[in-house]
């Protein structure tokens, strides 16, 4: 029991201080820096404890259930669960520190932003930990839920409001599909912890029909939480109404926990590991259909990427523009679960990770320059930012080099990873619309930045408030350009992983 | 003698409620309705959740409902509150009124 705790200890400290934030917020009234300071202390604590369990070894747990579990098959430790714990922290963290000036200057600071940030990251870390479909839906729901109140933080600012409202609905309705396509599965296989459910389906001891019927309403309703076409519509709309501080959060951590849920989900409902002897007329069917599973996640993820970078380039406002590419990269990151294999897997912890850098980045400085909810967010408002603000706009081109994919920033190295896995698993067709839409998106990438660098600006410059988003843009900046220059190390801590 | 009901009356029914609640989320205009239809949408899985744990002598499909009815309680309480605020902006709770983000 004690052993347990130990091994799970960042779930176990995420969850004790998302309580404790909201005790410290009751109890300091007036004064909000101990809360701010208390949140941040406490997710830095997070870190060094997902650290250390990386470092634990594995052999005296072979009393438990099934092997890398803990708490009976329900949590997994260690491994790429502990990395994404480390992920998500580091995004609250950034985020924390980059929301106290926006809040202050276009709302007010509120405590509840710290313990709303930290609920989120405990739900994100409950999927990351996941090894049976209870804490999955738990984590989804946690986080969700959270987001909804997050995306709706400004609840006297009208497109806040609405945000908040579009996600609820289409957010909990996708809930619905998610829930029932894990009833399905349940069903089929009788038993809810995913390595049994793998074992299951690889031997053929299944109700096909129901997994055929659970699989497809799991990929509606994950579809729906990364954001893929055809579920994509709520997120324009979402992470423009947002407040922008949470929208840098929930495009990156939100798109990466949901992610987990994908891979975790398709790492035991695909296995690709049927033992040649055991081949029967049950099994292949079996097989069969998780082929063609796989081939319409591709077929999702190449609309995905198609739609989300042509209808970018329509977009005037740089909130919306990025809020598409962020629609896009759902769709890169999807490759990865084509390709379902350790590679596949570890591109899209690489590309994740350097997303959300270069994300949480690039709406910082976003919500650095823009005022009253609307204002200064039109491409052409950024028109001369080289003369006013060279700083700002030096670290906002590298952000959009970096998500258009040009080497050295951390982008390249991700796509290229992505795009190597899948040719890998023989989706070479799912390549070339990957790097046909990653030529299609430096249209709108390369368009910000020559915007704004080679055009003047008519009219007063943009004042930009940095204060301490100082801290998380440099953050961003720094581990953008190391993961590009050096992406051996977390490549091959990643390959580990799986 | 008395015969049990098979499992597919219960999958039917749940199937049935499931896609009431789904045109009623695409249908209805009211955020409240459509939060009902949601509502609707998550009781039916229980109900599939508890008709397989039930055939199968398994009882964590029972296990799980408690966990959807616990959630979708505090989705009630989070949706209300958005609903609310919205009301208060802008004096409405109908879906179509509410259009500020488009592209």
């Amino acid at each position: 029991m004690m052993q347990e705790l130990i091994y799970a200890l960042p779930l176990t400290l995420i969850f004790i201080l998302s309580i404790a934030v909201i005790m410290v917020d009751a109890f300091t009234g007036k004064n909000k820096t101990v809360a701010y300071y208390f949140s941040i202390a406490g997710l830095l604590g997070v870190i060094i404890a997902a650290i250390y369990t990386m470092t634990l070894p594995s052999a005296d747990l072979a009393k438990m259930a099934y092997e890398g579990t803990i708490s009976k098959g329900m949590l997994t430790y260690g491994g790429y669960a502990a990395f994404f714990d480390i992920l998500f922290a580091v995004a609250g963290i950034l985020t924390i520190v980059a929301a106290k000036p926006y809040l202050t200057r276009e709302y007010g600071e509120y405590k509840e932003f710290y313990s709303l940030i930290i609920f989120a990251i405990s739900g994100m870390m409950t999927i990351a930990h996941a090894s049976n479909m209870v804490t999955i839906f738990i984590g989804i729901e946690i986080m969700s839920i959270t987001f909804y109140v997050l995306a709706g933080f400004i609840r006297t600012r009208i497109t806040s409001v609405e945000a908040a409202l579009k996600y609820f609905l289409l957010g909990s309705f996708a809930s619905g599909f998610l829930l029932y396509g894990m009833a399905m599965v349940y069903g089929a296989t009788g038993t809810l912890q995913l390595q049994e459910i793998s074992a299951k389906i690889a031997t053929g001891e299944i109700v096909n029909i129901y997994l055929q019927i659970g699989l497809a309403l799991l990929i509606i309703g994950l579809s729906f939480k990364v954001a893929a076409f055809p579920f994509h519509q709520w997120a324009p709309d979402v992470y423009t109404g947002s407040p922008t501080v949470v929208t840098g959060f929930m495009s990156t951590a939100g798109k990466a926990a949901a992610l987990v849920a994908f891979i975790v989900i398709a790492k035991s409902l695909l296995p690709t590991n049927f033992g040649a002897t055991l081949i029967n007329d049950k099994l292949i069917v079996v097989k069969e259909f998780t082929e063609n599973a796989t081939m319409i996640i591709a077929l999702i993820s190449a609309a995905t990427m198609l739609i989300g970078n042509i209808t970018a380039i329509a977009q005037k406002n740089v909130k919306r523009m990025l809020a598409y590419s962020s629609v896009a990269h759902a769709g890169y990151l999807m490759m990865g679960i084509v390709a379902n294999n350790e590679n596949g897997f570890a591109g899209i912890v690489f590309y994740s990770t350097a997303y959300m850098l270069m994300q949480i980045g690039a709406f910082v400085v976003v919500g650095v320059l823009e005022r009253d909810d609307t204002k200064f967010q039109q491409i052409s408002d950024y028109s001369g930012l080289r003369k006013s603000h060279p700083y700002l706009a030096a670290v906002m081109a590298l952000f959009m080099f970096s998500l258009a994919g040009i080497p050295p920033m951390a982008g390249f190295p991700g796509k290229y990873l992505l795009f190597t896995a899948t040719i890998q698993s023989g989706y070479t067709w799912l390549t070339i619309v990957a790097v046909v839409s990653s030529i299609i998106s430096m249209w709108f990438y390369i368009g910000l930045v020559l915007n704004m660098y080679f055009k003047e600006k008519e009219g007063d410059a943009l004042v930009a408030d940095v204060k301490s988003s100082h801290f998380t843009i440099a953050v961003s900046v720094i581990g953008v350009i190391i993961l590009g220059i050096l992406p051996s190390f977390l490549i091959d801590l990643a390959k580990n992983f799986f | 003698m008395i015969q049990q009901i098979p499992l597919e009356y219960y999958l039917l029914l749940s199937a049935v409620l499931f896609t009431i609640g789904t045109v009623g989320v695409l249908t209805r205009r009211n955020a409240i309705i459509i939060f009902m239809s949601i509502e609707l949408m998550l009781n039916a899985v229980n109900l599939t959740f508890v008709g397989f744990a039930s055939f199968m002598g398994n009882n964590a499909g029972q296990l799980f409902v408690f966990f959807v009815m616990s959630v979708a309680a505090a989705e009630a309480a989070i949706g209300l509150a958005i609903v609310l605020a919205l009301f208060r902006a802008k004096k409405t709770v109908y879906v179509d009124e509410v259009n500020l983000l488009k592209w």
